[in-house]
């Protein structure tokens, strides 16, 4: 049963994997930059728990504006996405332009 | 009623008395020349630069002390040196003569021309009032020293007109044209100048010019600032002693010369020659040489010479019947010409006065004046005297003024008689003497009384003045000392004709601690006007109080040296806030090095997805608009970092708002160009 579980857990790796690098590149772009942004928060958060939260503001802003760019980045990936029509946003702007603007001004 | 409204209108009378203050000012005396040589005369014999020495210099002169052969040496090296280099400053050259001009060291033949020359070059080209200053005293003191030499200055008037341009019109001068500060002390240098320009012009300056100066003199003199005894001053930002001395040097120097004709008025005058009296002896090189030299002109100038009354000692004896003396002189000390002195009014404290018009006698020989004789009901306390001087005719020529009143403060001393001292104690309830005793309290006594707790002691005498009025003194008080040297001290109060204490020991007991046994009596009586003050041990008497209960405090223990509460006390550590500990350096920098490596390895991820900026438009209007918006983008992050580093949130938010809408515009035009290209591409 392990056997099979563990072989089960590959073929969902392998499967996901191909799919994943089916995406197009801007949202692998996209994907990569909310990785880079989550990482950097962690790493903050494991220092803090190493040498204790002192400058508790320092940590707050780290931890907090890592993790909001990563929420942009988020944004922008729903409204680029084509495959994303049910979640076209009424938003003001429509286009590709317009919306990298928003996250751009945003961030 | 009549009695509260006289003591209100006692009350105003004595609130009038006080803010007429009474002062005494005395001439430089002898105390002043001590001093003197303390602070002007350099411990190793030479001086830090040419402007001190010459400032202690002067002061010994105008003291007439002579120290020059000791100081002269090392000094006039100095001065033979600066005047006979050619790059010497202004200002070196300034002090270097007028040092000369006290010592008088030989500078040589040729020295003279150089400076002239040099002078006269500063005075023409200077535009700060201190440049004008240096170079016009400087030829001023060149004249003096070196008689063969002529010099004129050929363009006086345009100079006079060039220093006047620096003055303002509240009466205060500026020191440069450029610089819009301005100040009391400038004025006086700037009235010095004029002096000098005035001295060495060749013909008349015109009338116009120096009339425009006295006006702004008279100006000047609306900001004088006074105390409430009669004493006038300049203050200013460098001290009230340095501006008004700067101000009495240059209205001097001014009136020196025959054609300003300046008058200026006899009560400031006095009132300044007073503030520097008032002053004391200043302990500062700077503040003394001022002081000094502003009394110097004072007593020898065009307009009038103030005169100052003053007293050796303000305390009249009653019982020594000497004669109070008052002595008239210049600020200096220099003998007054023929005048008279005359009390006018003798006030007593409530108000009213007890000699009218006295005038008093001369003693040549001294050169004092003296009252010798007091009337009949001069009684002790104390006093204000009010001097009038009037001066005789022949010495009205010369120009002396005096203050108009001098008040003064005496205090009249005399012994005070003590009779009907005795000492009893009484039964509490009814009153009645158990023991009393006569005391005399010019000799100690050996009183032995006993009481206990319910019973209560009496003390009571009788004061009179000379005059056999009623006499309240200042310090009455009763000391009762026990055997292990725990003192009480009680006041004597006086109420009618007699002081009288009542201890009453019932009440007192707490207070006594529950100590029973012997105590010693002492009384003390003293007072000001007091000749006879004493100070009498009376005798014991010995205390019978009850058992101390459990809650009532413990006597101070014995005090082994009753100075040491004068002592150092205790340490005090403070305990300050301990600052937080801070990881370790390098850690940090590890975990800073950590944080970058996401970042790293995003970069290599986009590298590696085949990421490209093909769609960077390559016309120029395109080009443009997209290298500004990236460029903005990228001065915004700059924006940040300048933040983190020093600079403040509103300053950042006032940027950030300015690239903002700069962005705006930038990022809009770049979309629109990127949208028409894909546009033609689709299209194509």
């Amino acid at each position: 049963m392990v056997k099979s579980t563990s072989k089960d857990a590959q073929d969902l790796f392998r499967s996901l994997h191909s799919a994943y690098s089916a995406t197009p590149t801007n949202l692998k772009i996209i994907d990569m930059y909310v990785v880079f942004a989550v990482f950097t928060a962690l790493i903050q958060v494991a220092y803090m728990a190493l040498v204790g939260s002192f400058p508790f503001n320092s940590f707050l802003s780290g931890v907090l504006s890592c993790v909001g760019t990563a929420v942009l980045a988020v944004c922008l990936r729903i409204q680029v996405n084509k495959e994303n029509k049910e979640f076209k946003c009424k938003t003001i702007v429509t286009n590709l332009g317009g919306i990298v603007a928003m996250f751009v001004i945003a961030v | 009623m009549m009695a509260r409204c006289l003591a209100r209108f006692l009350v105003s009378l004595l609130a009038l008395a006080i803010c007429n203050a009474a002062s005494v000012s005395h001439p430089i005396s002898d105390s002043h020349r001590s001093a003197a040589l303390d602070v002007f005369v350099p411990l190793d014999g030479s001086y830090k630069s040419l402007e001190e020495a010459y400032e202690a210099l002067k002061s010994l002169e105008i003291l007439g002390i002579d120290k020059k052969s000791d100081l002269s040496s090392g000094t006039c090296e100095n001065v033979v040196k600066v005047l006979a280099s050619p790059s010497s400053a202004l200002k070196d050259v300034f002090y270097a003569l007028s040092v000369n001009g006290i010592l008088k060291c030989k500078t040589g033949e040729d020295g003279p021309k150089d400076i002239v020359s040099k002078l006269q070059a500063g005075a023409k080209d200077a535009k700060l009032l201190l440049d004008f200053y240096y170079s016009i005293r400087g030829l001023v003191l060149v004249k003096e020293q070196f008689s063969g030499t002529d010099l004129t200055l050929g363009n006086a008037e345009a100079i006079f007109r060039s220093v006047k341009a620096l003055s303002q019109s509240d009466g205060r001068w500026r020191y440069s044209s450029n610089n819009a500060e301005s100040s009391t002390f400038a004025a006086g240098l700037a009235f010095e100048t004029l002096a000098g320009v005035i001295s060495l012009a060749p013909s008349e300056i015109d009338q116009s010019l120096i009339q425009t100066v006295k006006t702004g003199i008279l100006k000047l003199f609306d900001s004088i600032q006074k105390y409430d005894d009669g004493t006038f001053y300049f203050d200013g930002s460098e001290g009230p002693i340095s501006t008004t001395a700067s101000v009495i040097r240059g209205l001097t120097s001014f009136a020196a010369s025959e054609s300003t004709g300046l008058n200026l008025p006899g009560d400031k005058i006095v009132g300044l020659a007073k503030f520097f009296l008032g002053v004391g002896i200043p302990g500062d090189a700077k503040d003394f040489f001022n002081q000094i030299d502003a009394l110097a002109c004072l007593e020898d100038n065009r307009f009038s010479v103030p005169l100052i009354l003053s007293l050796p000692s303000t305390v009249i004896s009653l019982t020594k019947k000497e004669p109070l003396k008052v002595k008239v002189s210049t600020v200096l000390g220099s003998k007054a010409p023929a005048l008279s002195v005359k009390l006018a009014k003798a006030l007593n404290s409530k108000g009213s006065s007890v000699i009218n018009n006295q005038e008093l006698k001369f003693d040549a020989d001294s050169a004092t004046y003296f009252l010798d004789s007091f009337p009949k009901n001069f009684d002790v306390g104390k006093y204000t005297f009010v001097f009038e001087i009037l001066l005789d005719e022949s010495a009205n020529e010369k120009g002396y003024i005096t203050e108009a009143q001098t008040k003064v403060p005496i205090a009249a001393t005399g012994a005070i008689g003590i009779e009907n001292a005795e000492i009893a104690v009484l039964d509490s309830d009814v009153g009645s003497i158990e023991s009393q005793k006569k005391l005399d309290l010019t000799k100690d006594g050996v009183v032995s009384l006993s009481a206990n707790h319910l019973q209560k002691l009496r003390l009571s005498f009788q004061l009179t003045t000379p005059l056999g009025l009623v006499f309240k003194p200042h310090q009455a008080f009763l000391k009762l000392k026990h055997e292990s040297q725990v003192e009480h001290i009680f006041l004597v109060k006086t109420s009618g004709k007699k002081a009288e204490l009542v201890l009453d020991f019932l009440g007192l007991v707490e207070k006594l601690y529950y100590l029973s046994g012997k105590y010693e009596i002492q009384l003390t009586i003293g007072d000001a006007s007091m000749e006879n003050s004493l100070l009498s041990n009376i005798g014991h008497i010995e205390l019978d109080l009850p058992e101390r209960p459990e809650k009532a405090p413990l006597p101070p223990l014995h005090p082994t040296d009753p100075y040491s509460r004068y002592g150092p006390k205790a340490e005090i550590s403070h305990i300050f806030r301990v600052p937080e500990k801070l990881p370790a350096k390098q850690l940090s920098l590890i975990f800073l090095g950590l944080i970058v490596l996401p970042f790293i390895a995003f970069l290599i991820g986009l590298t590696r997805l085949g990421v490209n900026i093909k769609s960077f438009p390559s016309s120029v209007g395109a080009a443009t608009s997209a290298l500004l918006f990236h460029g903005g983008i990228g001065a915004v992050l700059l924006l940040y970092v300048l933040f983190w580093l020093k600079l403040d949130l509103f300053t950042t938010l006032k940027a950030l708002s300015l690239l903002g809408v700069f962005l705006l515009f930038v990022g809009h035009r770049t979309l629109s160009n990127l949208a028409a290209a894909s546009n033609k591409l689709k299209s194509a």
